[in-house]
């Protein structure tokens, strides 16, 4: 995505984002907003089948996130995915194609929406089991280390999963080796139909490391801004070696669950509520607008622009053929080559 | 020797229904021990052993209307004592204790959730094994209720939570939510929230919790949102369910069932789509059922929810809303370890279970079009496995296909066909055959998920080279 050269080793300084940096934000979280609500449709045509959980209302957590990462950092989510692919930079086409299960997708169509990767932006998926990405994550901070590099995973994970046992286990040893990792706990309030007050003792998240020695903050993760810059001090302690850091960033996700959530378990007044007075989009085009960073023409221009890519990921999505019957027996295991 | 009689279950009570006594002469009880079931027009009720002994004699058939209250009902001796025709002891009126129902009636829903310090109702086990390995016959003009295999799973759940104030719910999204797939619908509202648990997304906790709950005396049944989260939890399923029955000299019992959607859904990718059934058929300790049928469900659950064993429970997501007969009589309760016969034929033996029983019933029914009559076999019961059955089918028919869902390697195809092997050589005219899952993680791909997983034509292109006919 925007804002992004390829392969730079020198550490970008975290300084106040300039108006081209701001733009970009607001221009990439159209994007993952569209794309998903185009998603929407297509599963409501039967173009994307299975479970597809959509991002719409999280969008400002992995635009601010990923503005300060470098390409050599590692990414790790769960299942609630799209969103994280594009801000890491990987293709419309290939992300969409992925969800019709076409052969022009990231897993040539067999893993679909919850799992994909992508070895070439650093993105270690896309993971069905709730919890399963923090160690991975944690794996994956551990292998930096080991290897001497600089590079830092950002594990991102639910307020539902948190409350897995496994995550306290990676926390213990994240803290115990010093490992390069940052944990982004994306508190959506929900896991599923269940309330985070329903289903943790301690509904501070950011309080989850203490018994860990990891320090951990409350962000508010629909300001794009505030996301950019807790990141960006989390993210310069886990490179220069001091550790861990826990980022709790407080989002909201508009949609169901997945596509067959009855939602019965809050009302549309919450949800319209939050649309109307914490929309991250909404508030970044009045920050632009207001510094006069841009005009509604320019607006409209971006907006024309997502749109488009958009529509050619989900017409490439559509025309790209069903993997080859073939690929059925393929990736089972490394196959070694005299 | 001491008399038991006829208890008044309210104060206004004057004669009551014995419906169904839950002891046979010669049997030893204890206090608190059910022994029979008495109903009155408002409300069954269970009659509780007060003193220890043997019971001599029944006096009151069961089933016998307008019993007055301290009518004589039965006798009990002293361990040892000779039963003597009449007795001289002082008579003792049974103790009863209300069902969980009563008690709602009366206390206010709050009260109730917290009203754990009421003694648990505890009924006899009545496991219908000792019924000897029948399915129950079902009486003269029964009739039956089509209903779809989720609401039998939630009858049989809710008709064990009256029956037993120890038998509990607790799974992620159980109560509120009303079950991921809609299985526990309604149960929070007749049960609370003391017995119907919303977990948090934790696994391996709830199923060590669950575990623990078991060993100090609750059955609790654990909901798994599916079995793929299992293997989260499914340490504490072998470790701490299935073996410690065996590690503690037989003493320390584990009532659990976990159960919960097995295998796969649709489209839904490799991490949610996996047959577990062979790897808990593998561990001794564990009891594993895998219903077709709606009627099946109940029945096998409801056993499943009363066996002193952990019992694995494995539901299909795509069979959830099938619609099928379930008989309605009352507490219908199946045997465990008995496979059912769908479909009788000479030709060639099909087993299955689960969703694939369906397939087999589809190939049969196409084998027929080519002369060739296909006797159906379900497992219902994967642990303990009914080779009886299917190694009498076997001797019949000469030849067997193994149908199952899941991975082939080492799996129940692998066990069965070993089976007929071991007992059955020399009647074989062909070597079994098995049709699975292709050896692959389940792909998402429409195109190859269809590929990948066993259909009824693979059944039927079985069936027919085991036959020795022309295949395609
Ligand atoms: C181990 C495991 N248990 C249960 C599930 C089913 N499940 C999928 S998502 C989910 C809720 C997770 O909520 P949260 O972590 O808050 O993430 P969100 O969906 O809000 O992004 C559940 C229970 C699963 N995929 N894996
Ligand atoms: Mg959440």
């Amino acid at each position: 995505m925007t804002g992004k050269t390829g392969g730079a080793r020198v550490r970008k300084p975290v300084s106040e984002p300039q108006k081209a940096e701001l733009i970009g934000f607001y221009r990439d979280m159209l994007l993952i907003r569209r794309f998903e609500e185009k998603a929407g449709q297509l599963y409501g045509m039967g173009l994307i089948a299975g479970f597809c959980h959509l991002y719409i209302g999280q969008e400002a957590v992995v635009v601010g996130v990923q503005a300060i990462l470098e390409p050599d950092d590692q990414v790790i989510t769960g299942y609630r995915d799209h969103g994280h692919m594009l801000a890491a930079g990987m293709t419309s086409r290939g992300v969409m194609a992925e969800l019709t299960g076409r052969e022009g997708g990231y897993a040539r169509g067999k893993g679909g929406s919850m799992h994909m990767f992508s070895r070439e932006k650093n993105f270690f998926g896309g993971h069905g089991i709730v919890g399963a990405q923090v160690p991975l994550g944690t794996g994956l901070a551990f292998s930096n280390k080991y290897k001497g590099t600089d590079a830092v995973c950002i594990a991102y994970f639910g307020d539902g999963a948190s409350n897995q046992g496994q995550v306290y286990e990676a926390f213990n040893m994240a803290s115990l080796w010093k490992l390069p990792v940052v944990y982004v706990i994306e508190n959506n309030q929900y896991a599923m139909g269940t309330s985070i007050a329903r289903a943790s003792a301690e509904t501070e998240l950011f309080k989850r490391g203490i018994s860990f020695e990891i320090p951990g903050e409350e962000v508010d993760g629909m300001d794009v801004l505030a996301v950019r810059k807790a990141a960006a001090k989390a993210v310069k302690r886990a490179r220069d070696g001091d550790g861990p850091y826990i980022l709790e960033m407080k989002t909201y996700r508009y949609r169901g669950h997945s596509m067959s959530d009855p939602a019965k378990y809050r009302t549309r007044e919450e949800v319209q509520d939050v649309r109307e007075h914490r929309d991250p989009i909404e508030m970044l085009k009045k920050k632009l607008l207001d510094a006069k960073h841009v005009t509604e023409d320019d607006l409209k221009k971006i907006e024309a622009e997502v749109r488009e890519i958009v529509n050619d990921s989900a017409q490439f999505a559509q025309d790209s053929p069903e993997p080859h019957p073939d690929e059925l027996w393929t990736d089972v295991l490394v196959e070694s080559r005299a | 020797m001491t008399d038991i009689l006829m208890p008044a279950l309210s104060p206004t009570m004057e004669e009551g229904k014995l419906a169904k006594w839950l002891v046979k002469e010669g049997d030893t009880v204890k206090p608190g021990d059910v022994i029979a079931e008495i109903e009155t027009d408002k409300a069954t009720m269970e009659v509780e052993a007060v003193d220890e002994g043997v019971i001599s004699k029944l006096m009151v058939e069961a089933g016998t209307e307008g019993v007055k209250v301290n009518a004589i009902i039965a006798q009990l001796s002293a361990e040892g004592e000779a039963p003597k025709p009449k007795s001289n002891g002082k008579a003792k009126t049974a103790k009863v204790d209300a069902p969980a129902q009563a008690v709602a009636e009366t206390a206010a829903p709050e009260q109730k959730a917290k009203n754990d310090g009421h003694r648990l109702r505890a009924p006899e086990q009545k496991v219908a094994a000792a019924e000897g390995l029948h399915d129950p016959t079902l009486p003269e003009g029964v009739t039956y209720k089509k209903t779809a295999v989720r609401d039998a799973l939630r009858d049989a759940i809710a008709e064990e939570m009256r029956r037993d104030e120890r038998v509990f719910l607790m799974g992620e999204e159980v109560g509120q939510y009303q079950g991921a797939y809609k299985v526990s619908r309604g149960l929070l509202e007749e049960f609370g929230d003391r017995r119907v648990i919303d977990t948090p997304i934790t696994e391996y906790g709830f199923a060590g919790l669950g575990v623990g709950a078991a060993f100090g005396g609750l059955k609790p049944i654990v909901e798994f949102m599916t079995f793929n989260f299992a293997m989260q939890a499914i340490d504490h399923i072998i470790n701490s369910a299935a073996k410690t029955l065996y590690m503690s000299g037989g003493q320390m019992g584990c009532p659990i069932v976990f159960r919960g959607p097995n295998g796969a859904a649709s489209r839904v990718g490799a991490q949610h789509s996996q047959d577990y059934s062979a790897w808990y058929g593998h561990v001794p300790g564990l009891k594993v059922l895998a219903p077709y049928d709606a009627a099946d469900a109940k029945g096998l659950l409801k056993a499943a929810i009363r066996d002193p064993n952990p019992v694995v429970f494995l539901e299909h997501e795509l069979m959830y809303g099938v619609e099928f007969d379930v008989p309605e009589v009352e507490d219908f309760v199946l045997p465990i370890g008995k496979a059912r016969i769908r479909r009788e034929g000479t030709d060639v033996t099909l087993v299955a279970h689960s969703r694939m029983v369906k397939f087999a019933l589809d190939a049969a029914e196409e084998l027929a079009g080519m002369g060739i009559e296909a006797e159906v076999i379900d497992l219902r019961s994967l642990r303990p496995l009914d080779t009886e059955t299917v190694i009498e089918s076997v001797k019949k028919t000469n030849r067997i296909v193994c149908c199952e869902e899941g991975w082939r390697f080492f799996g129940v195809g692998a066990e069965i066909a070993a089976a007929v092997v071991e007992h059955a050589f020399d009647y074989l005219d062909a070597p079994p055959l098995r049709v699975a899952q292709k050896d692959v993680p389940l792909p998402y791909a429409a195109n190859l998920e269809r590929l990948s997983l066993p259909n009824a034509q693979d059944i039927v292109e079985a069936a027919k080279k085991v036959c020795y006919r022309e295949t395609e």
